[in-house]
């Protein structure tokens, strides 16, 4: 039987002080949504440890009176995972924001959750360092979040995601136990939960600590915009590219409309005239890249690239990334609303399912522009319509879910970096059948049997985590550490 | 428990059911049955068969780690995965295949080759019993969690599997991940499952992300005449803008030479350059040593993980700054025990494995493993991979586990009865 939480502030307050624990109504409206704000729950309390003690302390309470409780980073994530509950504790890590030690000869960082991503590699640069994995929203979103999210960006195609730079995590496990997963070296005795761990989205417990690899700042980056008239042009540059054997950090494709909101927003300046336009950004040692961005430039050219450029430095490499990292927030300027898509494509199906999503919004007389990842066949298509009709939104949401059908047909994925979270829960069926949906989750029961930890989220059906079938020959583990008792 | 013969539901669930030898006999046990599945619906029906039967079953590729990690506490049927042989799709235009469990790496590479591509999981090649040496098979390897010295670049086999799939112990086919490189839908059941030593259900296919293979390859290789010269040379490598895909080590005797080798690998141009500031940057900062640049790695290259069968192979994991320490840490360990382990790895990835022969007097090895991790303190293991068996009876195997209730808790979810691997892992899960 759930309590009213608001009846639980006291006990916060006793753990983490008056300030941090919030009630008020309109304040608490602040933390109703996070990046994706089409799902809104004003949560029953919130509460901003300081520190992992606190954390563990919050989650013990909870799991004592059987409150739901969901963790927050800096609410950037896109697909609804922080969404709180409305009878539950909203735990907010953003005043955990200690780099608590740097070991540049190891090429590690340890740091608190609510650091945000590009703070990592403002304190790893005097060491040559830089933290990898590196979302847009960079400047704001939190580590912690990250390894929720297991989040990519647009460099992870050559140095990958978050799960392949973290080597260690403090967590709270949803029975409030403070406890290390991994020792930093990636290769700690017995299962990989470190690795299990990411991308869990918040549903295994919280992350209060995290150790993550360092990597050397690349010698030499360029960066080349290519503008072709039409993305399939585009699309057979990168096929040509990558069957080269080179393997750019990043490569990225707007289509016309994209390119259009990016000048009304940001005037980028982009070539006139371009239906797409491709950047490939190239890192390493000099002489590679130099012989790299010859080859880039003379493939490029040969798929029909009317106007190439390149940078070498900063300033002309932010000038081509101003209008590619302007371009969803862009879309304000030439739609009353839209929705970001988020789905994956084996990168050779690219230019098929392109066709295909002409087709649908057509259909549906809906526009749609697309950014990607071309490099690694993640599509971010964006889906404009007006909300101020009803009928038109719904149409929306459909072609929306049309797109990421057309996705999985083709042996892809629902999303590649912004999660399931609560948003795609739906499609999780139409990707993985009930075995598979059934299996995962019984990683969550192993971390948290009574379904307290952001409940709702990643899976359209909790399973129940009571007795398995068949004869248990000891007590069950969770019981025998002191974890958990049988009730 | 004995079986004379083969129960009437394992035969009607796989076509190649056959009892055991001696062959098959796992860390001193011998099962009395053997399965080789064909395919993976068979493998199910295999092991809902066994779980009807109260089998304890022990999955098998090419059998050349079998020797790793405790004995089973019971073994009753070797699941023979190596008929699960093929290469379900290589869609070389994406960088990606999809294997069955029993494909062996040389095969792989084989095939990936016309292509232009790699699987960049480089693991040591071992002699088989019955045959040539091998460096396992795709459900091995990822079991194990075995990496060779291209792990500095690529990482473990976790690193580069993006979609499994699995029969659960009681025969449920389930798969995560997918084909695609980017996707993060779903709990990502490769990380469990890579490294989890055949305890939490049979890994039957796998798709990995491929690299091109690159244009040049170039090892820079010097001697140095101590291991802490050594420590410094690789710290310099990796610090300098040359891009290392690999730097290991070996000393044969910790009294010895230690030999240093980095591999760097691109574009013609480009490798040339950088081996030869590589070479001229060593040369600076260890003046007494000569580095020569070759085309092809030393002979010890890719042997970490070779050592004999018989003896005793320790890894050992810490974080790659204080590569120094721990050599320091190390030879101070086998001095105090009286032994002189030969010393292979993948020093810039801060992994080392101590091989040390079977002759050795057992309680002085156990002494070695004790004084290594005190040494480590907790940012590192001493995990035995392999030990004789009076070795076995003196040590913790795995040695501090962190976390370990909520792998035990993991364990008890996929595999309630304890059939699969049953105790062969850390913690004896």
């Amino acid at each position: 039987m759930t309590q009213d939480v608001a009846t639980l502030a006291p006990r916060l307050a006793a753990i983490c002080g008056k300030d941090a624990v919030i009630t008020d109504p309109l304040e608490l409206a602040t933390y109703e949504c996070d990046g994706l704000t089409a799902h809104r729950c004003r949560p029953g309390l919130a509460v901003l440890p300081q520190t992992a003690a606190q954390v563990a302390d919050v989650v013990r309470v909870c799991a004592q009176e059987n409150v739901p409780f969901v963790a927050r980073g800096s609410g950037t994530g896109l697909s609804g995972g922080a969404l709180p509950a409305a009878d539950g504790v909203l735990i907010v890590t953003a005043r955990m924001r200690a780099i608590v030690e740097i070991d540049a000869e190891s090429r590690r960082a340890i740091v608190e959750p609510g650091v945000t991503n590009l703070a990592v590699s403002k304190a790893a640069q005097p060491y040559g360092l830089f933290y990898a994995p590196d979302p847009s929203s960079q400047q704001v979103c939190s580590v912690g979040g990250n390894v929720a999210e297991n989040s990519g960006g647009a460099h992870c195609l050559k140095h990958g995601f978050t799960v392949h730079h973290v080597t260690g995590l403090e967590i709270v496990t949803p029975a409030g136990e403070l406890t290390w997963l991994g020792d930093g070296t990636g290769l700690a005795p017995g299962y990989d939960l470190t690795g299990a761990f990411t991308g869990s989205e918040g549903t295994l417990g919280i992350v209060t600590k995290i150790i993550v690899k360092l990597t050397p700042i690349p010698q030499a980056v360029t960066t080349l915009l290519a503008a072709f008239e039409t993305t399939g042009q585009g699309g057979a540059a990168v096929s040509a590219i990558i069957g080269a054997g080179i393997l750019p950090a990043a490569i990225e494709m707007m289509d016309a409309l994209s390119i259009e909101a990016a000048e009304a927003s940001v005037a980028c300046h982009y070539p006139q005239g371009a239906g797409a336009v491709l950047i490939v950004e190239l890192d390493g040692p000099e002489q590679d890249v130099l012989a790299e961005s010859a080859a880039v430039r003379q493939i490029a050219a040969d798929a029909g690239a009317f106007e190439i450029r390149e940078a070498a430095d900063p300033d002309d490499r932010a000038a081509i990334w101003r209008g590619r990292r302007a371009a969803f927030a862009a879309m304000g300027r030439i739609s009353p609303a839209y929705i970001v898509q988020d789905g994956v494509v084996p990168r050779t199906a690219l230019h098929d399912v392109l066709d295909r999503i002409g087709e649908l919004s057509a259909a549906a007389g809906l526009r749609v522009a697309n950014v990607f990842h071309a490099g690694d066949g993640n599509l971010h298509p964006l889906v404009l319509f007006d909300d101020s009709s009803e009928a038109e939104a719904a149409a929306a949401e459909e072609l929306s879910g049309a797109i990421l059908d057309e996705c999985i047909r083709h042996g892809g994925s629902i999303t590649g970096e912004h999660g399931v979270g609560v948003d795609k829960s739906k499609y999780m069926p139409r990707m993985f059948g009930p075995d598979d949906l059934d299996t995962m989750q019984l990683l969550r029961c192993a971390f948290d049997p009574a379904g307290l930890c952001n409940p709702g989220k990643v899976f359209p059906t909790p399973r129940l985590c009571g007795e398995v079938p068949g004869v248990r020959r000891e007590p069950h583990p969770l019981v025998t550490s002191g974890q958990a008792e049988l009730f | 428990m004995a079986h004379t013969s083969i129960p009437a539901s394992l035969a009607s669930a796989c076509d190649d059911v056959r009892p055991a030898t001696a062959a098959d006999t796992v860390a001193g046990i011998q099962p009395s049955l053997v399965a080789a599945p064909a395919t993976t619906e068979q493998a199910s029906a295999v092991m809902r068969a066994a779980a009807a039967l109260g089998l304890a079953v022990i999955p098998r590729g090419a059998g050349t780690k079998l020797h790793w990690g405790y004995p089973p506490e019971r073994a009753d049927l070797v699941l023979d995965l190596t008929r699960l042989d093929q290469v379900v799709e290589h869609a070389a235009g994406d960088l990606v295949v999809t294997v069955q469990a029993g494909v062996r790496l040389e095969h792989l590479a084989s095939v990936l080759a016309e292509a232009g591509q790699r699987l960049a999981l480089d693991c040591a090649a071992r002699p088989l019993p019955s045959g040539p040496a091998t460096a396992g098979t795709i459900g091995g390897v990822l079991a194990a969690g075995a990496a060779g010295p291209l792990r500095l670049r690529y990482g473990t086999p976790r690193d580069l599997l993006i979609g499994i799939t699995i029969v659960r112990a009681d025969g449920t086919i389930a798969r995560s991940g997918g084909k695609v490189v980017k996707n993060v839908a779903g709990y990502d059941l490769g990380k469990l499952f890579a490294g989890s030593r055949g305890t939490l259900g049979l890994i039957t296919q796998a798709t990995f992300r491929l690299h091109p293979i690159p244009a040049a390859a170039a090892y820079v290789i010097v001697s140095c005449d101590s291991a802490a010269a050594c420590a410094r040379l690789v710290s310099a490598a990796l610090a300098a803008a040359v891009s290392p895909v690999a730097a290991e080590l070996h000393l044969a005797s910790l009294a010895g030479p230690c030999e240093l080798a980095v591999a760097l690998e691109g574009d013609h141009d480009g490798v040339a350059q950088r081996s030869g500031m590589l070479a001229d940057l060593m040369a600076v900062q260890e003046t007494s040593h000569v580095a020569a640049v070759a085309s092809q790695p030393p002979a010890w290259w890719r042997s970490a993980g070779g050592a004999p069968q018989e003896g005793t192979l320790i890894q050992v994991a810490f974080w790659p700054g204080k590569l120094g320490s721990v050599l320091t840490g190390i030879a101070a360990a086998a001095e105090r025990a009286g032994l002189d382990p030969v010393l292979r790895g993948s020093a810039g990835s801060g992994v080392l494995h101590l091989s040390v022969p079977r002759s050795a007097d057992p309680a002085r090895v156990a002494g070695l493993v004790a004084s290594l991790r005190a040494a480590l303190h907790d940012r590192g293991s001493a995990v035995v991979q392999h030990a004789p068996p009076p070795v076995r009876d003196l040590v913790d195997l795995f040695g501090p586990v962190p976390s370990l209730n909520l792998m035990r808790a993991v364990k008890q979810q996929f595999d309630p009865d304890r059939v699969l691997s049953p105790g062969r892992f850390a913690g004896g899960i």
